[in-house]
């Protein structure tokens, strides 16, 4: 295992030159060079359309890319208390299983699906406790139900099954699960698309209280602009697997550099519809392959 | 003409379901209370509300897809309620809905030509060589090629498949569409072209729109009147501007607090 001593200034998580492509056909890249890097206590949010990679991106950190796929230049490093900076893409199976779930954890879209519709919530949120932490007992019981008091949900509902609740509240059992072993990094792919309004707002909020209490580095994967707006410190603009743009929340939506941002920018509805609608536009697209996609202003 | 297209008026309908020890109870929800809403004609009226508010059930009701339980729906100076199962489906000519799911929405089994063609032929419009023409008109219209009536859905990506369901709907030249969330299962960046594509529509063939939503960013640009649900009773109905901009009703503003990046994006 490669391992280096801990370096305070390295940011908790940084991918450098990551690209990923079908193990079939290694030139077809999917995503292709991406580089960024997230800090502790900081959100950055990965914005773009479905195929620009940005799921891609968050399996690779959590070392979960499919079977078909392969990671084929680049490091993830992670920069942890104790073991140092690790490259994850190095790392065994065996050494990827103690980091996921303890130190990186990893909410999805859709929290019927990912949720065991035949145990109790209280058992899952308590399976990672077990594992990582050897809780058992009346100390596991506890911790469950203070992780429950946490994200909002009555304690007493630790004997619920996934259906005997609401779209927000499994969304945020599956917030507790993730949390429950304190990770420094915690992966948020699209949490809230599948969720009403008000019930986004709740999250969104709970997300980002959870973040400051913990000090945990969020990457947040999303196409809404909006949520961004609310969410983010940094972000970072993906098209066709490459990052077309990266910088502060406030660059970024305020002073778009890319095409692709003010395009993208422009076809989001805004709630007072002073804006005119406009469908994207992809003008701005390089000729002939000659020029890379990122490059162009 | 005359002012409104489509009256609802009193609606109502109780969903019972099995419940207690073993399901031997019953309890009822009321999935729409005495709702009443007014379609301009050749306008835009949203729906708008959280899951569980009853405006997909409302959508279902106006159609007569689902049988209501007391109220009426007048259209064309008809009680769609009352009218029988045959005169039902030559109404249904005019009365078309978009759905939200184009993934679910369309038989897999169906050419595409033959999907759009459906409705023409259920009806008994024109022959087969005019149909085909329809068709080809309808898809071109709506993005799509001649060629592509040989495909399957599957080969569409979703913005594709919308706008498939959409051209099945309107090659029928109907008078009021109801679109159920036609948008929210699409990236932003296709749901602006379908927003506009339905918009340019709606000029066109003069149509009157229903569309339901829960994203009030989208109700924000394509309706011009608008309906608050919630728990199955309309809380507040209005002109768009006016409900944006001094909501009355406590729930009408909690909704418009709560989407997302207000202050940054409009700023």
């Amino acid at each position: 295992m490669m391992t280096n001593p801990v370096n305070t200034v390295q940011p908790l998580l940084q991918l450098q030159h990551v690209s990923i492509s079908p193990k079939k056909s290694p030139s077809r890249l999917l995503v292709n060079d991406v580089s960024f890097s997230i800090e502790a206590g900081k959100t950055t949010c990965v914005v773009g359309e479905s195929g620009s990679g940005k799921s891609l991106t968050a399996l690779s950190v959590m070392g979960l890319l499919s079977q078909q796929l392969q990671l084929n230049t680049g490091k993830v490093l992670f920069n942890d208390k104790e073991s140092g900076v690790q490259d994850i893409a190095l790392l065994s199976e065996k050494a990827l299983q103690k980091i996921r779930g303890a130190k990186i954890a990893m909410i999805f879209q859709e929290p019927m699906t990912s949720l065991n519709p035949v145990l109790t919530v209280g058992y899952q949120i308590g399976e990672s406790l077990t594992t990582h932490l050897g809780l058992k007992g009346e100390a596991l019981k506890a911790k469950i139900a203070a992780l429950l008091e946490m994200v909002g949900i009555p304690s007493n509902r630790a004997g619920s099954y996934p259906d005997e609740l609401s779209g927000g509240q499994r969304q945020r059992v599956m917030i507790a699960m993730s949390i429950a072993c304190e990770p420094r990094l915690l992966i948020a792919d699209e949490p809230t698309t599948a969720l009403d309004v008000t019930v986004q707002a709740q999250i969104l909020k709970l997300l980002d209280d959870l973040k400051t209490r913990m000090n945990m580095g969020m990457l947040f994967i999303t196409h809404d602009f909006g949520v961004v707006a609310d969410i983010a410190d940094n972000v970072v603009v993906m098209f066709r697997g490459e990052i077309v743009e990266a910088g502060s929340k406030a660059q970024v939506l305020t002073n778009p550099q890319h095409p692709y941002t003010r395009a993208l920018l422009a076809c989001v509805p805004d709630a007072e519809g002073k804006k005119d609608l406009k469908p994207i536009d992809y003008a701005w697209l390089p000729e002939n392959n000659t020029q890379s996609i990122g490059a162009v202003r | 003409m005359s002012e409104y297209i489509l009256e609802a008026n009193h609606l109502t309908k109780t969903y019972t379901q099995r419940s207690g020890r073993f399901g031997f109870g019953k309890s009822s929800v009321k999935a729409l209370n005495d709702v009443s809403i007014k379609l301009r004609t050749g306008k835009t009226l949203a729906v708008v509300g959280e899951s569980g508010s009853g405006k997909s059930t409302l959508a279902r009701c106006l159609l007569q897809l689902q049988s209501i339980d007391s109220g009426e729906v007048i259209f064309s100076g008809k009680d769609l309620a009352k009218l029988d199962a045959e005169s039902l489906r030559s109404v249904r000519k005019d009365l078309q809905m978009v759905f939200q799911d184009p993934f679910a929405s369309l038989n897999p089994r169906m050419r595409v030509g033959d999907l759009v063609g459906e409705g023409l032929l259920i009806h008994g419009l024109g022959s087969a060589a005019e149909r085909q023409t329809k068709v080809v008109a309808m898809l071109n219209r709506v993005g799509l090629t001649e060629a592509d009536m040989q495909k399957y859905p599957h080969e569409f990506s979703g913005g594709q498949r919308q706008r498939i369901g959409i051209a099945r709907a309107l090659v029928l030249q109907p008078k009021v569409v109801v679109c159920d969330e036609p948008v929210s299962a699409l990236d932003v960046s296709i749901q602006a072209q379908i927003l506009l594509l339905l918009k340019e529509l709606q000029q066109e063939m003069a149509l009157s729109y229903i569309f339901i939503s829960h994203d009030l960013r989208v109700v924000r640009h394509i309706a011009d009147d608008i309906v608050v649900m919630h728990q199955g009773r309309v809380v507040e109905q209005g002109e768009v501007a006016d409900i944006y901009e001094q909501p009355q009703h406590a729930y009408t503003q909690n909704l418009l607090a709560a989407i997302p990046g207000k202050k940054v994006v409009n700023g």
